[in-house]
């Protein structure tokens, strides 16, 4: 029998293994059934662990397992395991996982064998960011899950796919060299001289590092995971990326890949440079208040096309992330873990509506829609859910994320809760327009003309189950945000965040 | 001869330490021999004989890795015996193995004698081998010249094309005139050292070992400093760094494909081999005038790569402009070597990483170059990946590597420099970098995308280009070839123990 360790490491091979065998050349009809497998299985091993996570550990890490790559003198050495703020999201991207790869096996794509090895290389990177304790691997996982992005955009994506995939390419390489730089900057100037996140937290304990080096490192991490996560205005990417994404890839990127860059600030940044963080925190919520939050929630309401709001809408959303971080206190981070994984399901969510909702309108531009609830009642039903989630609706995993959120950051500037919650609004009108746009009133001519040539028929059961999944998620966390909160605050109150000065 | 001088040299195992240098110049006679003495139709299996000549010395050098006898003098202090020297001996003939299989796709499609090739190929790898083990600057001239020499021949060797005589005329003007520069340095070194007599013998300023002891107690000799800067600027115009680079697109254009990816990979080797001997060794109290100087050289030689190679179409420029560039990345592992001792085994490492990926690369080229591979353009890469998906997936393992995209072995190369740099406290140079590999992300994504994205555009109709013929898929000895150094590229970005082990030791 599998230890748990071994379990952990078996989830992030599985992906990746099928993906090697796929690509080796395995018939289509077995292919299809192997990744069906290789999606399910880490989801599996994911409530398992999630059950089995017990209640106090050492380091704060359970499942621990190092395997050693020849680099072990330079502190790199492939070191797995989870704590309160991973398991979370490592649960999060086993269930957008699989209901990725159960919206890709129906989605009928050209090269279908192609795409499914790029979707399964990119399951196996995303589970494998959450559970690196080695913040080399960490951003290693990053990147492999990455490259698959930019090559699904550029064979399968949707209009301007080649100057989408170049531009989300340039973007996130320098965003990722950049936060290669202060990982780099943590290993070296917190004289571990390794990239274990234990090891760099006990010489970070024994020796603060200065006031000035933190917020140089600060700098550089926020700047590049900032672009990462599209921080306002290095968001540009995002919406352009997303509008051209093939649905799954879009679903994984947006629901859980973006995340990358926020968990990196409260894995490493919030534990390891606090005093760096306080130096930004208000330059921080600036940006993402002003920036994100008003300025591109105001973009987003005049977006016409569906693909692209919703793009703009994660970028707003992202915002909210940003501004609990800023907060730089336990309920403002615990709120921001709790809001990454319910922005994570429900822009997935959407993103999985609004392709099923092309593929019955053939056009993303909502003025052209109208009226699809007649004959789509149950595709309607997702996606106001999914829309009511997004906006915060209480019920859904989103609420108690905002909810947390706010209250964090109230302590810290009422004038930017009061922004926040302008946001709201303006995802409620934008999210709420959109739904009304398309499912509600005459339908327009066009569409009509599209409808009486291909009669739309409302979800089958191969689209259905991955809506179902992840709507099921939502409430579940909605309802019982016990969940997620427990191991969150079991990981960050013995080492709540803390801003005292390093004694020098 | 008398059986005591028989009997004293073999006594000595001053042959037997040479043994690999000395197979591979028997073997490029051999090959001479075999075809005087073998009937025309036999002739196809001589590439054979040079590739199994340097499988059978790079088998025997790896196995007997261990057994060397570090920081021996051979010959009188010609030679000296070291680990990076045997990591250079292991580096050149596994290069020289891969522009044996690139030569035998390539050659047969230009009517050239070919057994002249792999004799040259036979007789500058074993050169390359002296070179980075010499300890004194005649032999280290000999055989520097003895590579130049073969290379003027190999980048002309289409002499029936204009563009590759073009290319042989220009890397011997300004290649003499790198000669002429490193030559000069020499003599001056040679003039500020004089001789010196110690216990009797007498030593000139030749020997590395003099030099250095010279540099430590004469700082600030301006004879011998000028001296050490022209022996340096000598070699920088193998490694192709700024200002020395001049040569390197037209050169790399017009040879021949297996001699662009040698020019790209062991002669670029040969010269930081040689750097990290000289600033280590003979050149070490000069640090403080040669880190500014290498500094510069390094900034200045990953923007020029760079910035050049944004607009090139055509791929063999594309692909020695982008080698300035990791040029430029690899001095600043040479930079950060003053402080940090391991930055020399990362340079090694991103050497190897560097020839993996870059054979993989050209080996594409030879397949989809066809007869005239002067004139390849990213455009003809377009439906690669559809027609032939292993080619298309080789380009996209090498090139990604190559622009250092994780979880590439080429990644790995360029985190060993960087950390090495961070030791080192080269902030200045490492913002430099990362603007480089940034830009550089834009080509090399140009050329994947090629490749890959395009693979949906119809031939446009009506142009006057007649319609390019598909590019012959490789056999199963490129197949094999290809994949090998696929797998190893993919394998070392996330398992480095293979190179890890004997090139950073701590």
């Amino acid at each position: 029998m599998l230890s748990n360790a071994q379990l952990l490491q078996l989830a992030i091979a599985t992906p990746l293994g099928a993906a090697l065998i796929i690509a080796c050349g395995l018939p289509k009809r077995f292919s299809t059934k192997l990744a069906a497998a290789a999606f399910t299985a880490p989801l599996l091993i994911a409530l398992w662990l999630w059950s089995q996570f017990p209640a106090e550990n050492a380091h704060q890490y359970a499942y621990l397992s190092t395997t050693y790559t020849g680099l072990a003198a330079f502190g790199i050495s492939l070191k797995l395991g989870l704590n309160g703020i991973a398991l979370p999201m490592f649960l999060l991207a086993a269930i957008v996982g699989l209901a990725a790869g159960l919206y890709a096996l129906r989605s009928g794509a050209e090269r279908l064998k192609l795409y499914l090895v790029l979707l399964l290389v990119m399951h196996g990177g995303l589970l494998g960011v959450f559970a690196s304790v080695d913040i080399f691997f960490f951003y290693f996982f990053h990147e492999l899950a990455l490259i698959p992005t930019f090559i699904m955009v550029g064979i399968w994506g949707g209009r301007d796919r080649n100057y989408a995939a170049m531009k989300l390419t340039i973007y996130l390489t320098a965003g990722a060299m950049l936060s290669l730089l202060g990982l780099i900057a943590l290993y070296v100037k917190s004289g571990a001289n390794s990239f274990d996140l234990i090891e760099l937290k006990d010489a970070v304990a024994a020796q603060a590092l200065a006031g000035h080096t933190q917020n140089w490192i600060g700098g550089l991490l926020l700047l590049g995971f900032g672009t990462l996560v599209s921080l306002w205005p290095l968001h540009t990417w995002a919406p352009l990326g997303y509008g051209a994404a093939p649905s799954s890839a879009a679903m994984l990127h947006a629901g859980v890949l973006k995340k990358f860059g926020l968990y990196g600030l409260i894995q490493i940044a919030i534990p390891l440079i606090p005093l760096g963080l306080q130096h930004w925190a208000w330059k921080l919520a600036l940006l993402a208040g002003i920036g994100n939050v008003l300025v591109v929630g105001f973009v987003t309401m005049a977006q016409r096309d569906l693909k692209q709001m919703l793009g703009y809408s994660s970028v707003m959303h992202m915002g909210y992330c940003f501004l609990g971080i800023a907060a730089l206190s336990t309920i403002g981070t615990g709120g921001v873990v709790l809001l990454m994984v319910a922005h994570g399901l429900s822009v997935a969510l959407l993103f999985l509506l609004a392709t099923s909702i092309h593929h019955r309108t053939h056009t993303f531009d909502l003025s052209e829609m109208g009226g699809l609830a007649q004959k789509t009642p149950v595709l309607a039903a997702f996606f106001v859910a999914a829309t009511m989630a997004g906006i915060g609706l209480p019920g859904f995993a989103n609420f108690w994320g905002e909810l947390t959120v706010f209250v964090a950051l109230w302590k810290f500037s009422h004038a930017l809760t009061a922004v926040a919650v302008a946001g709201v609004i303006i995802s409620a009108v934008y999210g709420l327009r959109a739904a009304a746009r398309v499912f509600f009133g005459p339908a327009s001519e066009q569409l009509q003309r599209v409808t009486a040539q291909h009669p739309p028929a409302d979800l089958d059961w191969k689209e259905k189950l991955p809506a179902l999944i992840l709507l099921a998620a939502l409430l579940l966390f909605g309802f019982y945000p016990k969940a997620i909160s427990q191991p969150v605050d079991q990981a960050l109150n013995p080492a709540p965040v803390t801003l005292t000065a390093p004694a020098r | 001869m008398s059986t005591e001088l028989l009997k004293a040299v073999a006594a000595s195992n001053e042959w037997w330490a040479l043994g690999p240098e000395i197979i591979l110049a028997c073997a490029a006679l051999g090959l001479l021999v075999l075809e005087l003495a073998t009937p025309k139709a036999q002739h196809r299996f001589i590439p054979h004989a040079a590739g199994m000549a340097l499988a059978v010395v790079l088998v025997g050098v790896a196995f007997n890795f261990g057994k060397i006898w570090d920081g021996e003098e051979l010959f009188g202090g010609l030679i000296r015996l070291s680990l990076p020297g045997q990591v250079a001996r292991v580096f050149f003939l596994l290069s020289s193995l891969l522009v044996c299989f690139l030569a035998t796709v390539c050659l047969p499609r230009a009517r050239v004698p070919r057994v002249e090739f792999y004799h040259l190929l036979l007789v500058v790898t074993a050169a390359l081998m002296l070179l980075a083990q010499s300890n004194h600057f005649v032999m280290f001239f000999v055989a520097l010249e003895t590579v130049t020499i073969g290379f003027y021949i190999l980048v002309s060797y289409y002499r029936e094309r204009a563009s590759s005589l073009e290319a042989g005329l220009k890397y011997l003007v300004l290649g003499a005139l790198s000669s002429a520069i490193l030559l000069f340095g020499i003599v001056l070194l040679y003039g500020a050292v004089g001789r010196v007599e110690a216990g009797g013998v007498v030593h000139t300023g030749f020997e590395f070992g003099t030099v250095l002891t010279f540099l430590r107690e004469n700082p600030g000799n301006f004879l011998a400093t000028a001296g050490a800067l022209l022996v340096i600027g000598g070699v920088a115009f193998k490694i192709g760094a700024f200002p020395f680079q001049i040569w390197v697109p037209d050169v790399y254009q017009g040879a021949p494909t297996p001699v662009t990816a040698f020019l790209a990979v062991s002669s670029k080797a040969a010269g930081f081999a040689v750097l990290l001997l000289l600033v280590h060794g003979a050149f070490a109290p000069l640090a403080g005038v040669l880190v500014p100087v290498l500094s510069l050289l390094a900034a200045a030689t990953i923007l020029f790569g760079n910035l050049s190679a944004l607009t090139q179409r055509n791929t063999k420029r594309l692909m020695g402009l982008s080698g300035v560039a990791h040029a430029g990345y690899l001095l600043i592992g040479v930079v950060a070597s003053f402080t940090v001792p391991w930055a020399a085994g990362a340079v090694w490492f991103y050497l190897f990483t560097y020839l993996l990926a870059s054979m993989a690369v050209f080996g594409v080229m030879a397949y989809v170059a066809g007869p005239d591979d002067i004139g390849e353009e990213l455009d003809h890469y377009a439906r690669l990946a559809r027609e032939r998906p292993f080619l298309g997936a080789v380009l996209a393992v090498g090139v990604g590597s190559l622009a250092g995209i994780p979880p590439l072995a080429g990644f790995m190369g360029k985190l060993l420099l960087f950390l090495a740099a961070f030791h080192a406290q080269l902030y200045g140079l490492l913002a430099v970098a990362i603007v480089g590999v940034v830009i550089s992300i834009f080509y090399y994504f140009g050329w994947i995308k090629a490749a890959w994205f395009e693979s949906w555009t119809p031939p446009a109709a009506g142009t006057d280009s007649p319609a390019r013929p598909l590019p012959a898929g490789p056999k199963w000895v490129g197949v094999a070839a290809l994949a090998l150094l696929t797998f190893a590229t993919v394998l070392l970005g996330f398992f480095q123990a293979p190179l890890s082990g004997w090139l950073l030791p701590r």
